[in-house]
């Protein structure tokens, strides 16, 4: 798979609360989480972000709640893929069952400006900041967890078993 | 090489006699949970997976908190969804509001989580249930959902850090204090993926409820999970409650911690975290005329008796200040029993506190007590982000109750040990 997209930049620690507020789980819908994605620390977010962006950031991205609706909602909003220096644990395993494509690259993020392009090729493990040409390997993640993001995400898998 | 306390409950889970960091593992969980927030994705998975049974209806809880009593239809539609589904699979562990409270307060006390223990929940606290001396980890909803048709979920074994503590604390500062100063030394990814595993003679020194504060707050460092080793404490809280057989397990001396901190706390300060992070702790008296709006003495994290019992016993005779709400909320109804007994419901409402049945709500903003802009909390909660307690210019700052209960009364955070006769009416 390969993903081309501008990109969005935020620091370190953005929370699932700054992903989506806990005063819309009251819903499950993606697209009406999708529209109060980053509402409240990037207000022109939900409004400004097109199908396809990439969502960049530093250290920790995910902290806090368990609430799923964050990988809904950065999909709902059309967010096609996140780069973090580091994932906080319980959303890392929410965006590979929900299948979120997500990338730890701390190199890159150290690159990648706000509106930059890069184009991610999954199968090869390779990023590439289109500005500067640069080229960065992508840590395969281990086999354990490649299984689940090839069956298409954990319930797939849970499938398979129960049958 | 020896294993650490949880290396030992993961192995136990998997059927091998040793696991190592690292290494992934397919468990088997003895419970697991999610609540009013979480639980209707998990249930939506489990459909459109077109599962029909749950592995065991008996070791699932569903319990309605977050948002509860019901805050707007849509939360009432979300909670429907629960019960139907507890009844549709025989789901005994659902309760209705009135018959229940916060999670990871009401499942301990219930006896439903025990020592040995491996639980997993579709909420982040969840890593509060290490206190006992069980594994336990917070998930997302389609974890939840796999584990509820499974019976297991996978798992990456952690590293294990070891935070020790010695010395006598100090009046007025409790497990609260100790863990915002441990993440205020760590930082909020200082244990990310990790195990955190508090020891040494403070730690035994602490009431069970003292230590599930400390090991709830472990995900603010970014943690797997937190756990204490069961004590004389420890069995002496299960043993009257335990619905299910318990083990408990020790970590040997001779296991392998990543890092290993050890800090003399006999002078330590009772703590607050500023905005907008858990990270930003400090000790109270380094807060000067900070002014605040509200209060708010309860959650997962601080609801329990002994927190009430704090609050109570700096705000007896006392009134709060003009310009502040306090809000107490009770974590269970088993609490909020115990608290009216106790004769502390009285002493909050003659102080001018408002007095709540048990919900999360305000910890996360939903409600009962949502800030308005540029309006500032100080809270016993556990999550001090940009708006998390309502509005993106609001504040929260984090303390134990004892600094939350004195600062109602002065208006500005305060340290108990402050408070002069001159507030005592």
């Amino acid at each position: 798979m390969i993903i081309r997209g501008r990109c969005w930049k935020f620091g370190d620690n953005v929370d699932t609360d700054a992903i989506i507020p806990a005063r819309y789980l009251n819903t499950t819908d993606p697209r009406e989480l999708g529209a109060h994605c980053m509402e409240d620390v990037c207000p022109q977010f939900a409004a400004k972000v097109r199908p396809g962006d990439i969502l960049v950031a530093g250290e920790n991205f995910g902290c806090g709640s368990s609430r799923e609706h964050a990988p809904v909602a950065l999909r709902g909003a059309g967010i096609a893929c996140v780069i973090a220096a580091s994932f906080a644990r319980i959303f890392f395993r929410n965006a590979i069952n929900t299948g979120l494509p997500i990338i730890e690259c701390p190199a890159a993020v150290v690159v990648i400006q706000e509106g930059d392009e890069v184009e991610v090729d999954i199968a090869k493990g390779l990023l590439r900041h289109l500005r500067s040409g640069r080229k960065f390997a992508i840590e395969p993640f281990p086999p354990e967890i490649r299984r689940i993001i090839e069956a298409g995400g954990l319930m797939n898998l849970v499938k398979q078993r129960v049958r | 090489m020896g294993m650490t306390i949880t290396e030992k409950i993961l192995a136990a889970h998997c059927g091998k006699d040793r696991v190592h960091p690292g290494q992934f593992i397919q468990a088997k969980i003895d419970f697991c949970l999610a609540n009013d927030i979480t639980a209707p994705l998990a249930i939506e998975e489990i459909r459109r997976a077109g599962i029909r049974k749950v592995f065991d209806p008996e070791r699932i809880a569903l319990i309605p908190d977050h948002f509860t009593p019901n805050k707007d239809v849509k939360s009432a539609e979300q909670v429907k969804l629960m019960r139907e589904f507890a009844h549709e699979h025989g789901i005994r562990h659902y309760y209705e509001v009135g018959r229940c409270g916060i999670e990871h307060a009401f499942l301990p006390e219930q006896g439903l989580v025990v020592p040995g223990d491996l639980v997993i929940g579709a909420d982040s606290h969840t890593c509060t249930y290490g206190a006992l001396g069980a594994f336990s980890t917070g998930m997302g909803s389609t974890d939840l959902a796999a584990a509820m048709a499974l019976g297991e979920t996978w798992l990456r074994v952690p590293q294990s850090v070891r935070f020790r503590f010695e010395g006598r604390l100090r009046r007025w500062v409790g497990g609260k204090d100790l863990i915002l100063f441990t993440i205020g030394q760590i930082g909020v990814s200082g244990a990310l993926y990790r195990a955190m595993e508090f020891c040494g003679p403070v730690i035994e020194s602490l009431s069970i409820d003292d230590r599930m504060t400390m090991c709830n707050m472990a995900i603010e460092a970014g943690a797997k999970s937190g756990i204490i080793a069961p004590d004389r404490v420890t069995e002496e809280y299960v043993a009257k409650r335990a619905q299910r057989p318990w083990r408990c397990f020790q970590s040997d001396p001779d296991a392998t911690y990543a890092e290993s901190h050890s800090w003399d706390v006999s002078g330590l300060e009772p703590q607050v975290a500023a905005p907008h992070l858990p990270e930003n702790a400090k000790p109270v008296s380094e807060y000067r005329d900070v002014r605040i709006d509200q209060v708010v003495i309860g959650s997962c994290t601080n609801g329990r008796i002994t927190d009430l019992r704090s609050a109570a016993a700096v705000l007896k005779g006392r009134k709060v200040a003009p310009p502040v709400r306090a809000i107490i909320i009770p974590a269970t109804q088993e609490v909020y029993a115990q608290a009216l007994r106790e004769g502390l419901l009285e002493i909050f409402i003659a102080a001018g506190a408002a007095v709540s049945t048990p919900t999360c709500g305000p910890c996360l903003g939903g409600h009962m007590g949502v800030l308005a802009a540029g309006e500032r909390a100080l809270a016993t909660t556990n999550r001090n982000f940009v708006g998390r307690m309502g509005h993106k210019d609001s504040e929260v700052y984090l303390c134990g109750p004892a600094v939350a209960a004195a600062s109602a009364v002065t208006g500005v955070i305060t340290h108990p040990d402050e408070l002069g006769s001159a507030e005592c009416q």
